[in-house]
């Protein structure tokens, strides 16, 4: 079991998948409504497969599982995905 | 530019390694030299990629040091004894082998003169590097934006960056060694907690503008104790560092 770090560690794999900076983006949690922007979720690197959870109530948010270059991503645990960049 | 993004795809390139400074026995600056790069936003990170020669690879994030307005890329990267990655960057690389990267990656952990201040940088261990870029970015700037930094290591032996961190005065440096003091140290001598932060931290009411890195038990306990003292959590920015 290794740490639970954060979404940053997980920029490159997002701007991979989505061929934008994501770590900015504000993901709203489908199961208990938290809004946050993807840095600030927990993410587990080994899980296997790469797990996002919601850092209020740890439902899970995103699975992102790369076999032979192609790479899976679940984002059910998603209600909403804002890429638009964050306000200071 | 208003509306206007560009969109580059995030590839792999080939780095040179021009130099390996030793910063402390476990720790070295990995200076580059990367053609195409297209520079950099302080706090930023890069993915480092090695692969052996079955095929075998094995990728993880590494922090710019450098500024962005310095000559030359540069990582600094902590040998982790039971790591897969690190171990042969620290001990193994020598100038003029080749690197696999991609980046500059991340817009979250940055600091840009005009986000402000006052900018109190928050470092565990190795989670001075991102902030060490903040702080050359700074410096580079002349920057005005009144700027402190709280750094906790195990011993004066572990601090990364002393001379240049605590020589230059334009940054507040506030150290504490949480395992091992030097005689005659006056510096903080304990982990950070809620006591710490208030006597470092510039109050609230002031609205500073905080980045903590380190590692995750590190940066959870920095972020829940400013919190309580009454910091806006949209002004606290995070980013953990773990073994991985």
């Amino acid at each position: 079991m290794t740490d639970a770090l954060d979404g940053n560690a997980i920029a490159g794999q997002l701007e991979e998948v989505f061929g934008r900076e994501m770590t900015t983006a504000r993901g709203v949690c489908a199961s208990c409504g938290a809004a946050s922007l993807l840095a600030e979720v927990v993410v587990y690197l080994r899980a296997p497969g790469t797990v996002a959870r919601c850092r209020r109530c740890g439902a899970l948010l995103m699975v992102l599982v790369t076999i032979r270059e192609t790479t899976c991503v679940d984002l059910r645990g998603l209600a909403s995905l804002d890429p638009r960049p964050m306000e200071v | 530019m208003a509306g206007a993004t560009l969109r580059r795809r995030l590839s792999w390139q080939l780095a040179t390694v021009v130099e390996l400074v030793e910063e402390t026995p476990r720790t070295k600056t990995i200076v580059l030299q990367a053609p195409g790069w297209t520079g950099h936003r302080a706090g930023q990170h890069v993915d480092v990629r090695l692969t052996a020669e079955d095929g075998y690879q094995a990728q993880r994030s590494y922090s710019i040091a450098s500024a962005p307005e310095d000559d030359q890329l540069a990582l600094t990267v902590e040998r982790l004894d039971d790591g897969e990655v690190s171990p042969y960057l620290v001990d193994e690389l020598r100038p003029g082998d080749e690197l696999e990267l991609r980046g500059p990656i991340g817009g979250y952990f940055v600091w840009e003169e005009s986000l402000g201040g006052p900018l109190l940088l928050i470092g565990g261990g190795s989670g001075i590097v991102p902030l060490h870029s903040i702080i050359r970015h700074h410096r580079a700037l002349g920057s005005t934006v009144p700027a402190r930094l709280l750094y906790s290591a195990r011993s004066l032996d572990d601090v990364l960056y002393h001379d240049e961190l605590t020589g230059a005065g334009d940054v507040d440096v506030r150290l504490t060694l949480t395992r091992e003091q030097p005689d005659g140290w006056h510096g903080y001598r304990r982990r950070i907690d809620g006591e710490l932060l208030r006597e470092v931290a510039w109050p609230p009411a002031e609205r500073p503008l905080v980045y903590v890195c380190g590692p995750t038990g590190f940066v959870e306990t920095a972020a829940t104790e400013l919190v309580e003292l009454g910091h806006e959590p949209s002004r606290i920015r995070t980013e953990r560092f773990g073994p991985t």
